[in-house]
C-alpha cells in the first residue's frame, strides 16, 4: 500500500530560532499556516526558498527550515526574481509589509507581477509602519495621526489589490490573520498558480495600529463587512446570505438581493481574462468598514518569464549549437601574424 | 598600387598615420572608421582606435555638438595608444572640421568635404567666414574634395535617389582614404555585402561611392603621393581586433566556462555599459541568462539572488548605476556571496558626460558603501586585457566569495587593439565547489550546516545552494553569529565579524607587482586601469631621450599588491597620472606614507602621451 501521509510534519518546518514578534502579532497566525500549509503542498524544504526585505514581516524567513534570504528594504521581489530566472526548479515566496512592498520596493513589485515571474508574495497589511516604531504606511487611511503624521497623514492609500491588477498580476487574492484555513486556502492557490501570485493578508498590528481590520475581521463584523470570494458562485455574504453585489453604472456595489433578486447579483469569475471586474471588485470597500471581499480575485494563465528565459536559451541552442568559445573569440574575424 | 592606374604617384613608405574620420553623427564616421581599422588590421599592421561620439542620438544637423569622430592609428611597430594627434583629419562638414582642427598635427593632412561647406552649413557650425577661403587651413595640407556631388553622380547610374545618395559619401571617403594608404579593395567589398544584405540597392550604391572615391584619388591631381605601412612585427599567432566591452562580455562567458556555471547578468541600459548587456543577450545559447531590469537596484539585487541560487552573477553598469548599487552592495558583502560588478567609469558627478572617460570611480568602489564595507578592485589596462580582467574579477568572487568591483572606463569601452587570442586550455581554472554536506555538530552529536564557518585558508564560507537536502540555511544583511550565521546583535562577534571580512578582503592572493622600463631608475610613474597605454608610451620616449625612467602599472586597487610599498620606496620620485583629482594618490599615500605625486586631468579625454611625458619632465626636473 502507498503511504500517503505526508512526508513532513509541521514541526519540520520550523527553525530553531526564537520567534521575536510582538505578543499577540498577526504575523503569528501567519507563521503557523505557512508551516500547517507546507506538509499538505508535498514540496521538500531544500526545494523551497523564503525571501524578505525589511520590516517585520520580512523576518519570517528566519523561522521557516527551507533556504531563506532575509535581503534589503523593498529588493525582495527583485531578489527572487534573480533565483527565480537561475533555478526555475524552487519553489520561491517572498514575504514583505506594506511599506517594504508598497512604499520602497513599489518598483520591484509591480514588475515582477507584470513579468509574471514563479514567485509567491504574500503582503502582511498593516497599514502602518511597525518594524521602524509607527510612522504612517503607503496603506495608511488619509489623516492618521502618528509619530511623522501628528496632523493627520496627507498621502491617500494604496490598494494593494488594484495596484496589482493594475501591473498585470496573474493571479490575485486576499485573505487575513484571523482566519487560518482560509489563509492556508489562499497560500495553497498561490502555490499551485504557475507564474507570479500576489496574497494580500490583512494583519494586525497590534502595538502600532491594534485593530485597524477589526471592521471586517472580528467575528462579529464578518457577516457585515466580509464577503468570500467563490469562483463560479454569485457574490453573496450576510448571515443569510441577504447581500449581493452587482454591476452597475461601471462599478460594483453592495445591494440588498430582496431588492434585486438572486440572478443579478454578480457570478465570480477569476478567470476572466479581463481585469475591469475583479478591479471594481477591489473597489468595493473605501476602507475596513465596508464589505470587502476575500478570496481569489484573479487567476489566468500567463506565460512564466523563467519558461520563456529557458526557452529561449533552448532556441538559442538548437539554432545556434552549444556555444563554443573558441570560436566566439574568433567571430569578428581574425588575422595571422 | 595597380597596374591600371592612369599615373604613378610615388609610394612613400610611413611607420605610422593617426587618421580621424569626423562628420555629423548620421554619416556614418564609426563605420568608416571600424571599416579601415578592419582592414589595417587584416593588413597586420599595429593599431589602436578611438572613437568619440555625442551623448544625444542625434544632435541637431550640422552643429558642433552633433560632431562623430572615429580615430585610428596604424603603424608598423607596436602601439599602446591611439596616438595623441591626428596627421590626417577628414572632414565630412564645417561642424566637423571646426570640432576637430584644433587636434590635427601642424602640417597634417585635411581631406574635405566640400560640398558641405555652404553657408548654412558654415552658419550652424558657428563659422563667420568660409575657413577654406579666409586662411585659417594655413600651415596645414589641405585636399577640397567635392565628395557628396561626386558620391550622387557615381550612384546615379544605379537608379539611387539623390536625396539617399548622399548617405554613401562615408563609403567614398573610405575608399579615398583606403587609396591614400593602399588598402586592398575587396575586404570592403565583402563588408558591404554583408553588412547591408538583402538590400541590393544600398550595396550597390556603397559599392560604387567606396569606387568612386577610390578612383578619385588615382586620377583627380590632387595628391602628392599615396602611402604604404608595413606590417608591424608582433609577436605571432592569431589575432582578432576587439574593444574593451566586448572583451569583458567575451571574458564573462570564457568565466562561466572556467568555473563551469551558468552566467547570470542583472543590468539596466547605460551608457558606455549597455553593449555588455547587448553582447551577453545574443550569447543565449552559451547558457547566459540575461535580465534587463527596471532600475539598477534590482539589476543587482537579481544578481544576489541568482548567485544564492549558484550562478556566476554579474551587473554591469556605469558610475551613477553604482551609486544606485550601493546598498545592494553592501548585502552582497554581508552575505560573502560571488558577485561581480562591472562599472565602465564615466565622466560625473550626476549624469556627467555620459560618453567621456574618467577614473573617478576608484573612491566609490573602495569606500562607497555604508559602514566598513571591503570590496575587492581589479582594472583592465587595455581594451583586450578586459577579457583577462573579467576572468581574475571572477576568479576572486568565486574564490573568496565576495562581490568585486571591476574598473573599466569609457576609453577602454569603446577603443580597440589587436588581440592576440589565448590558447583555450591555457585559461584559468577557476571552479569551486558547492557545499554539500554537514561541517558541523550539534550538541547532541547531529551533522549540521554552519553557514559562516570559513575555509581557514581563504576565510571564505561555504556555498551551499538551494536544492543541496539537509543544508537549508537563512543568510541575511542584519549581523550573523560567527559560524552559525544566525542573528546575532552580540558586540563582541560584530568585532570578531567586521575583522574577519576584512582579513579576508586583504589576504587575497593577488600577484606581486612588476617594474616595467628600466629596473634601475630613480624616477616612476605609477598608473592603473586605461591610462598604462599612455605611460607606456611615454616611458618610451622618455628612454629615447635618454631618461631612466620606471612604470608600475595597478592591475589589482584592492587589496594591493603585497610588494607594492616596498617597491615604490626603492624610488626617489614617483608620480601618478590618473584621470581623477589623485584618487590612487590618496590610497597609496595613505597606506605607505609615501609622497606620490598626482597626476591629474578630468576633462574627458584620455591622457595624451605628450601629456604624460611632459609632466614626467617637469617632474623629474623639479627638485
Amino acid at each position: 500500500m502507498t503511504d500517503t501521509s505526508p512526508r513532513t510534519e509541521p514541526a519540520d518546518w520550523a527553525t530553531d530560532q526564537e520567534v521575536r514578534w510582538c505578543p499577540g502579532c498577526g504575523d503569528y497566525s501567519i507563521l503557523t499556516a505557512m508551516r500547517m500549509l507546507m506538509p499538505e503542498l508535498d514540496v521538500d524544504r531544500e526545494n523551497t526558498v523564503f525571501i524578505s526585505g525589511i520590516g517585520c514581516a520580512a523576518r519570517f524567513p528566519y523561522y521557516m527550515n527551507t533556504y531563506g534570504m532575509h535581503g534589503i528594504h523593498g529588493r525582495a521581489p527583485a531578489i527572487a526574481t534573480g533565483l527565480a530566472m537561475a533555478r526555475p526548479d524552487l519553489d520561491i515566496w517572498v514575504i514583505g509589509g506594506d511599506g517594504d512592498m508598497m512604499s520602497i520596493g513599489g518598483n520591484h513589485l509591480i514588475h515582477s507581477l507584470r513579468r509574471n515571474v514563479n514567485i509567491k508574495i504574500l503582503l502582511f497589511n498593516n497599514m502602518i509602519y511597525g518594524l521602524t516604531k509607527g510612522q504612517f504606511s503607503p496603506t495608511s487611511e488619509v489623516g492618521k495621526v502618528t509619530k511623522s503624521s501628528p496632523m493627520g497623514s496627507l498621502d491617500a492609500p494604496f490598494n494593494p489589490i488594484s495596484v496589482a491588477l493594475g501591473a498585470e498580476a496573474s493571479f490575485v487574492a486576499r485573505t487575513h490573520d484571523m482566519d487560518r484555513q482560509h489563509m492556508m486556502d489562499m497560500f495553497r492557490r498561490a502555490h499551485e498558480h504557475k507564474g507570479a501570485a500576489i496574497v494580500e493578508v490583512f494583519q494586525n498590528c497590534n502595538v502600532f495600529n491594534d485593530g485597524a481590520w477589526e471592521g471586517i475581521t472580528k467575528k462579529q463584523n464578518r457577516d457585515a463587512n466580509l464577503i468570500t470570494l467563490e469562483h463560479g458562485q454569485p457574490i453573496r455574504f450576510g448571515a443569510d446570505g441577504e447581500f449581493g453585489v452587482v454591476v452597475d453604472g461601471g462599478a460594483a456595489k453592495v445591494v440588498s438581493v430582496a431588492d434585486v433578486g438572486a440572478d443579478a447579483l454578480l457570478v465570480h469569475d477569476e478567470h476572466k481574462p479581463d481585469p475591469s471586474t475583479a478591479f471594481m471588485l477591489s473597489r468595493l470597500a473605501r476602507g475596513p468598514f465596508e464589505p470587502t471581499p476575500i478570496g481569489v480575485f484573479r487567476a489566468i494563465e500567463r506565460i512564466e518569464y523563467a519558461t520563456s528565459s529557458t526557452s529561449q536559451l533552448a532556441m538559442a541552442h538548437d539554432n545556434q549549437g552549444s556555444g563554443d568559445l573558441a570560436a566566439l573569440l574568433r567571430s569578428r574575424g581574425t588575422w595571422q601574424v | 598600387m595597380t597596374d591600371t592606374a592612369p599615373r604613378e604617384l610615388p609610394l612613400q613608405e610611413l611607420d605610422e598615420v593617426i587618421i580621424r574620420f569626423a562628420g555629423d553623427s548620421g554619416d556614418g564616421m564609426q563605420l568608416t572608421g571600424d571599416q579601415f581599422t578592419s582592414i589595417s588590421a587584416a593588413l597586420g599592421n599595429d593599431l589602436a582606435t578611438l572613437p568619440e561620439f555625442p551623448a544625444e542620438i542625434r544632435a541637431p544637423q550640422g552643429t558642433l555638438a552633433g560632431v562623430s569622430a572615429f580615430q585610428v592609428r596604424i603603424s608598423d611597430f607596436a602601439i599602446t595608444t591611439p596616438g595623441d594627434a591626428p596627421t590626417v583629419l577628414v572632414a565630412m562638414n564645417p561642424a566637423a572640421l571646426k570640432a576637430q582642427l584644433h587636434n590635427v598635427v601642424q602640417g597634417g593632412a585635411i581631406i574635405i568635404n566640400t560640398d558641405a561647406f555652404n553657408e548654412r552649413n558654415l552658419e550652424k557650425a558657428g563659422y563667420e567666414s568660409d575657413p577654406l577661403e579666409d586662411g585659417s587651413l594655413e600651415g596645414y595640407r589641405t585636399y577640397p574634395v567635392p565628395m557628396s556631388q561626386i558620391t550622387r553622380d557615381a550612384v546615379a547610374e544605379h537608379g539611387v535617389k539623390p536625396r539617399d545618395a548622399e548617405r554613401s559619401k562615408n563609403f567614398f571617403a573610405l575608399g579615398l582614404i583606403s587609396w591614400m594608404y593602399t588598402r586592398p579593395v575587396e575586404p570592403t567589398m565583402e563588408f558591404i555585402n554583408t553588412k547591408f544584405s538583402g538590400k541590393e540597392l544600398v550595396i550597390k550604391a556603397n559599392e560604387a561611392a567606396f569606387h568612386a572615391g577610390y578612383n578619385f584619388g588615382e586620377t583627380a591631381e590632387l595628391f602628392e603621393s599615396h602611402y604604404e605601412i608595413k606590417p608591424a612585427s608582433l609577436p605571432s599567432g592569431e589575432y582578432t581586433n576587439v574593444n574593451g566591452n566586448t572583451a569583458l562580455a567575451w571574458g564573462c562567458v570564457a568565466a562561466g566556462q572556467l568555473a563551469r556555471l551558468p552566467v547570470f547578468l542583472g543590468s539596466y541600459p547605460i551608457t558606455p555599459a549597455s553593449d555588455i548587456l547587448h553582447d551577453l543577450s545574443s550569447l543565449k545559447n552559451f547558457g547566459v541568462r540575461t535580465f534587463q531590469a527596471e532600475d539598477e537596484i534590482a539589476a543587482a539585487a537579481s544578481a544576489v539572488g541568482a548567485a544564492f541560487g549558484g550562478a556566476l552573477s554579474f551587473t554591469t553598469t556605469s558610475g551613477p548605476g553604482v551609486a544606485l548599487k550601493g546598498e545592494t552592495l553592501g548585502l552582497a558583502v554581508s552575505l560573502e556571496l560571488p558577485l561581480i560588478v562591472i562599472d565602465i567609469q564615466r565622466g560625473g558627478p550626476s549624469t556627467g558626460l555620459p560618453t567621456k572617460p574618467e577614473q573617478a570611480d576608484l573612491m566609490m568602489a573602495m569606500y562607497g558603501r555604508h559602514s566598513e564595507s571591503p570590496m575587492p578592485i581589479v582594472a583592465p589596462k587595455s581594451p583586450a586585457d578586459c577579457f583577462n580582467a573579467a576572468i581574475e574579477a571572477c576568479r576572486i568572487a568565486l574564490r573568496y566569495r565576495t562581490p568585486v568591483m571591476l574598473l573599466s572606463d569609457g576609453y577602454l569601452a569603446t577603443s580597440s587593439e589587436p588581440w592576440l587570442l589565448p590558447e583555450i586550455d591555457s585559461l584559468p581554472d577557476i571552479g569551486v565547489d558547492f557545499h554539500t554536506g554537514f561541517n558541523g555538530t550539534n550538541e547532541d552529536g547531529d551533522g549540521i550546516f554552519l553557514p559562516y564557518l570559513r575555509d581557514p585558508e581563504t576565510l571564505a564560507r561555504p556555498w551551499a545552494i538551494p536544492g543541496t537536502p539537509d543544508l537549508m540555511h537563512r543568510i541575511g544583511g542584519i549581523e550573523k553569529e560567527d559560524g552559525s550565521g544566525n542573528i546575532s546583535y552580540d558586540p563582541e562577534n560584530h568585532q570578531k565579524m567586521v575583522d574577519l571580512r576584512a582579513a579576508k578582503i586583504a589576504a587575497i592572493d593577488v600577484p606581486d607587482v612588476e617594474v616595467a622600463g628600466d629596473q634601475d631608475a630613480t624616477f616612476c610613474m605609477l598608473g592603473w586601469g586605461s591610462t598604462w597605454g599612455a605611460i607606456d608610451a611615454a616611458v618610451d620616449r622618455l628612454q629615447q631621450a635618454g631618461k631612466k625612467v620606471a612604470h608600475v602599472h595597478l592591475s589589482h586597487l584592492n587589496p594591493l599588491p603585497k610588494n607594492l610599498g616596498e617597491v615604490l620606496a626603492t624610488f626617489d620620485k614617483v608620480i601618478c597620472p590618473e584621470m581623477n583629482d589623485g584618487q590612487l594618490v590618496n590610497l597609496v599615500r595613505a597606506k605607505y606614507l609615501l609622497d606620490v605625486k598626482p597626476v591629474n586631468k578630468m576633462n574627458g579625454v584620455p591622457f595624451t602621451t605628450a601629456e604624460i611625458e611632459s609632466a614626467a619632465l617637469q617632474a623629474m626636473d623639479a627638485s
